[in-house]
């Protein structure tokens, strides 16, 4: 009995941890909804491309932590590159038009990823291991691992971090303005351009974290961008507009998805991780369209 | 312009007998080469199809359904099944059925759109992508219960006529895509396309006037997903010859997605104009790549740099053009013939 | 307004009866009734924020009240859908214009026939001849409407590129189309000039006289108001301060401070 309570612990942290690891990647969504009301579909692709020029200005020589500013900086670029050239000139179209364009943005970033840097995977080494931590293994006879840990302790610091960040600065005022309405914003001098820019760099450095993470667990490549797909599921459940509800929604998801895989799974032979994150979300969808924590929508006539 | 048969004016009916002269006599007596039919032509017309399904459920009645694939494998595997397991069903009695089970898919995944749109939608749609494909995976009976995990479609059998060669399975598929393109010219022109617009301009308004929400969707769900099962099948049958569910993959329905848009949202001949385009252009590229670099040019930096061209084309479309290729096509022939008449 | 009417007055056909309706915290309408007689034009105005859209919109099935009924024909209405009003022969048109943006005059009009389409999609794809006839007689219908608007000119048009005036006038004519028991008129003037105003004046009478259209109107031109409506029901901060003849209502003090903007409880 106690041991089979003792698995489901282990089941259930590393669901909750691996679900940690998919709120990274929602709060780069999260931070652009908030601020501009689109989905970004790119935000998977923005992942791979931040962690694969990480990986690749490591491997042209650059000492770790040079390559990681070099490769926040040209995310900043990347995000400058994108307000410039894709919000701006769809500044009043319907959010399908500017759906569709940061589809289309997606598909830029992988295929310059993929032209720079070439298709063959790659290892990055952050120094911790993805192996069950000795202390905790010994004491509380739960197999948890180095690298889940340590992405869980990420995580809630940046989602902290940005929280505060939002409701308690100016910034993050002028950011709340924006997403509400752009053009009263930008009437009472909040610099539009700037707060997208801030905005886009910041998911963009998020994008670099989380794609870090990620990237240790299970190799840098292309797989990365489906990611962004099982975001989708957390984003739901969590609220689209909600920092909170990135980590809720990535904890409720990867636990889920492991306790439905391991329970549930082998009566249907195994794989239904694919879909079953999905199947939650549509009930999710139907009872509670604006997830937990996100803001509910009205329309007026 | 008034109609003269059916919903197709004058015009449409000039247009309507080149296109099936080129179709059926001068392609298939001119061109010998049968890569042109193998990896062209067919892929072409069954991709097109698909299109046309994602235009309806996307371009016409404005749902970000994202679940193409899904339904083309659907209509794959159930058109395989039933000629394995339905001895002496007519291929074309497959193919009706087999759009027909898709569009009971359809249906059952459109329930989503009754309460949620855009973003929420589509993640709605993907899950019947990745629900299709496990379950076609999962369950053995599918795929016959073969080891080996290939499975080949059968040859094509008509009237006890085969229709094994490149040309005769190009000629099946121009017929089927042939009548199912009138079908939907002719919906999409009368009550049923109206009715479908209402819905995507102003669903409020659409309802107040008594359109009801809920058949219209639905509908166009199962309408669309027919298209994408019927197409599925013949890809599978005429292009793919492996049945592998991975084959019908989410990728699959991105490609769809950009047929659809860039062709132009809301036209039957964006459907076609795009899936050209899409198909066409990495023969081009990799054309380039061979003739004018000499094979020089890695196969990876050819298929990025589609992949930039896809989605540059995307934003700009978006930008400048969001009634897609479409509608440029209609702007260059308004200029020539302007500038013909000016002349 | 002269008397002899070809469709004289007659019994209430719809009734409002203690509608409350409230947004979060905010009450948009409290407790309000009143009644259309048949074949009347019953002006519904009251200063901006009022709630006579939301009222329009709870007859019409868009907002769903809290409290209240709406009465239709005697018969209380228990499903209240846009679907099923519009069903029951009440039609409308909307303040801030909701056409379908992408499709021409004569497409938006004839989406308004969609209550006299019985053909099926499969009857449409193959062009059978029941599809056929119904596509004639209903695009014929239109062109009379176009023509009774006097929108020929335009009617290939896709709406979205129309001026506003022109829209309104669209809208109307796809209300029309669904040959409505109760026209329900949300601002139908707004935004037009003097000219404008008097063609749609001398359109709704007619659909009126001529058709015998009961028509529920909310507008904010008083000259009109008392032009063309039989009775007038005004509403202030969701509740009803008047009702009945544009005259008595015209000399009603109450009425008067809420235009004024006179402080009252």
């Amino acid at each position: 009995m106690i041991s089979e309570l003792l698995f489901f612990m282990e089941v259930l942290v590393a669901g909750l941890l691996a679900g940690t690891m998919y709120s990274l990647v929602a709060l780069g969504f999260v931070l652009i909804y908030k601020a501009s009301s689109t989905f970004n579909f790119a935000q998977g692709a923005m992942v791979f491309f931040a962690v694969l020029t990480f990986v690749g200005f490591m491997e042209l020589g650059m000492p770790f932590v040079i390559a990681f500013i070099v490769t926040c900086l040209l995310m900043v670029v990347v995000g400058l590159s994108t307000e410039r050239f894709v919000l701006r000139p769809l500044m009043n179209q319907s959010e399908d038009t500017l759906l569709m364009a940061t589809i289309g943005l997606g598909y830029v970033l992988e295929g310059l990823a993929q032209a720079v840097w070439g298709v063959e995977v790659r290892r990055l080494d952050l120094g911790i291991g993805d192996f069950p931590i000795p202390w905790i293994a010994d004491n509380l006879k739960l197999f948890i691992s180095a690298l889940d840990l340590t992405a869980g302790i990420v995580s809630a610091i940046m989602i902290l971090g940005l929280t505060l960040l939002f409701k308690y600065t100016k910034i993050g005022l002028g950011l709340r303005a924006v997403a509400d309405d752009p053009g009263a914003a930008s009437s009472v001098g909040i610099p539009l351009k700037h707060i997208m820019l801030l905005v886009w760099s910041a998911a963009g450095v998020v994008a670099l974290v989380a794609g870090c993470m990620w990237g240790a667990r299970a190799g840098v490549q292309f797989a990365l961008v489906d990611l962004a797909l099982k975001a989708l599921p957390v984003l739901i459940i969590g609220g689209f507009s909600s920092i909170p509800g990135a980590i809720v929604g990535g904890l409720i998801i990867g636990a889920s998805e492991k306790i439905l895989e391991v329970y549930i799974g082998p009566f249907f032979g195994g794989g239904i991780e694919g879909w079953a994150p999905y199947v939650l979300a549509i009930f999710f969808l139907l009872y509670r369209p604006e997830g937990l924590f996100g803001e509910k929508i009205i329309r007026r006539v | 312009m008034k109609p003269i048969f059916m919903t197709y004016t004058k015009n449409d009916i000039k247009n309507f007998v080149v296109l099936m002269t080129l179709g059926f006599i001068i392609i298939p007596n001119f061109i010998s080469s049968e890569y042109w039919f193998t990896s062209i032509l067919i892929p072409w017309l069954c991709l097109a199809l698909a299109t046309i399904g994602q235009q309806i459920v996307m371009g016409y009645t404005g749902q970000l359904a994202l679940g193409a694939a899904g339904f083309m494998a659907a209509g794959a595997f159930a058109c395989f099944n039933l000629v394995l397991r339905v001895p002496g069903i007519p291929f074309f009695g497959a193919l009706i059925v087999s759009g027909l089970i898709a569009a009971a898919l359809g249906i059952l995944f459109g329930l989503p759109s009754l309460r949620v749109r855009g973003i929420y939608l589509m993640v709605a749609t993907l899950a019947s992508q990745f629900f299709i494909i496990w379950m076609i995976d999962k369950f053995g009976w599918f795929k016959n219960y073969d080891s080996s995990g290939i499975i080949t479609a059968q040859d094509i059998v008509i009237f006890g006529k085969s229709f094994t060669s490149p040309i005769a399975m190009y000629m099946v598929i121009l017929v089927v895509v042939t009548f199912l393109t009138l079908l939907a010219m002719n919906m999409a022109r009368g009550s049923t396309g109206r009715n479908w617009m209402a819905v995507r301009d102003m669903d409020i308004a659409a309802e107040s006037m008594g359109v009801s929400l809920l058949k219209t969707k639905l509908q166009a769900f199962a309408i669309s997903a027919f298209y994408c099962g019927v197409a599925g099948a013949l890809l599978a049958f005429c292009y793919l010859k492996s049945l592998e569910p991975v084959a019908f993959d989410i990728k699959l329905s991105f490609k769809v997605l950009f047929m659809c848009i860039l062709g132009g949202l809301g036209t039957i001949n964006g459907a076609f104009i795009g899936a050209a385009f899409i198909l066409l252009f990495p023969v081009l590229l990799n054309a380039v790549g061979n003739n004018v670099f000499h094979g020089a040019i890695d196969a990876t930096i050819i298929s990025s740099v589609e992949q930039i061209v896809f989605g540059v084309l995307m934003i700009v479309f978006m930008i400048y053009e969001p009634l897609g290729m479409a509608k440029l096509w209609e702007n260059i022939k308004q200029k020539i013939s302007s500038k013909i008449s000016k002349k | 307004m002269t008397d002899d009417r070809k469709f004289s007055i007659g019994d209430p056909i719809l009734e409002v009866k203690n509608i409350s309706l409230s947004f979060g915290g905010v009450k948009a309408i409290t407790d309000t009734s009143f009644n259309v007689l048949e074949h009347e034009i019953r002006a519904i105005i009251g200063p901006n924020g009022a709630g006579k859209s939301s009222m329009l919109n709870c007859i019409n099935g868009i907002y769903k009240p809290q409290e209240g009924t709406v009465i239709y024909k005697n018969e209380v209405l228990e499903k209240i859908t846009p679907n099923l009003i519009a069903q029951k022969g009440i039609s409308r048109t909307f303040q801030n214009l909701a056409l379908f943006k992408r499709m021409s005059v004569l497409d938006n009009i004839l989406v308004g026939r969609k209550l006299h389409t019985k053909s099926n999609f499969l009857e449409v794809a193959f062009q059978l001849p029941k599809a056929k006839k119904e596509e004639e007689m209903n695009t014929a219908k239109c062109e009379e409407i176009v023509k009774f608007l006097e929108i020929e000119e335009i009617k290939n048009t896709p709406v979205g590129k129309l001026p506003y005036g022109l829209q309104k006038k669209v809208e109307l004519g796809r209300a029309l189309a669904t040959e409505p028991t109760v026209l329900l008129l949300d601002e139908p003037m707004a935004g037009m000039n003097v000219e404008e105003k008097r063609e749609m004046c001398r359109f709704i009478l007619k659909v009126n006289d001529e058709i015998g259209t009961t028509i529920v109107l909310i507008e904010h031109d008083m000259g009109v108001v008392m032009d063309i409506s039989d009775r007038v029901v005004v509403l202030d901060y969701g509740k009803i301060i008047g009702d009945g003849p544009p005259d008595e209502i015209r000399a009603n003090q109450t009425v008067i401070d809420a235009y004024l903007g006179v402080a009252h409880d």
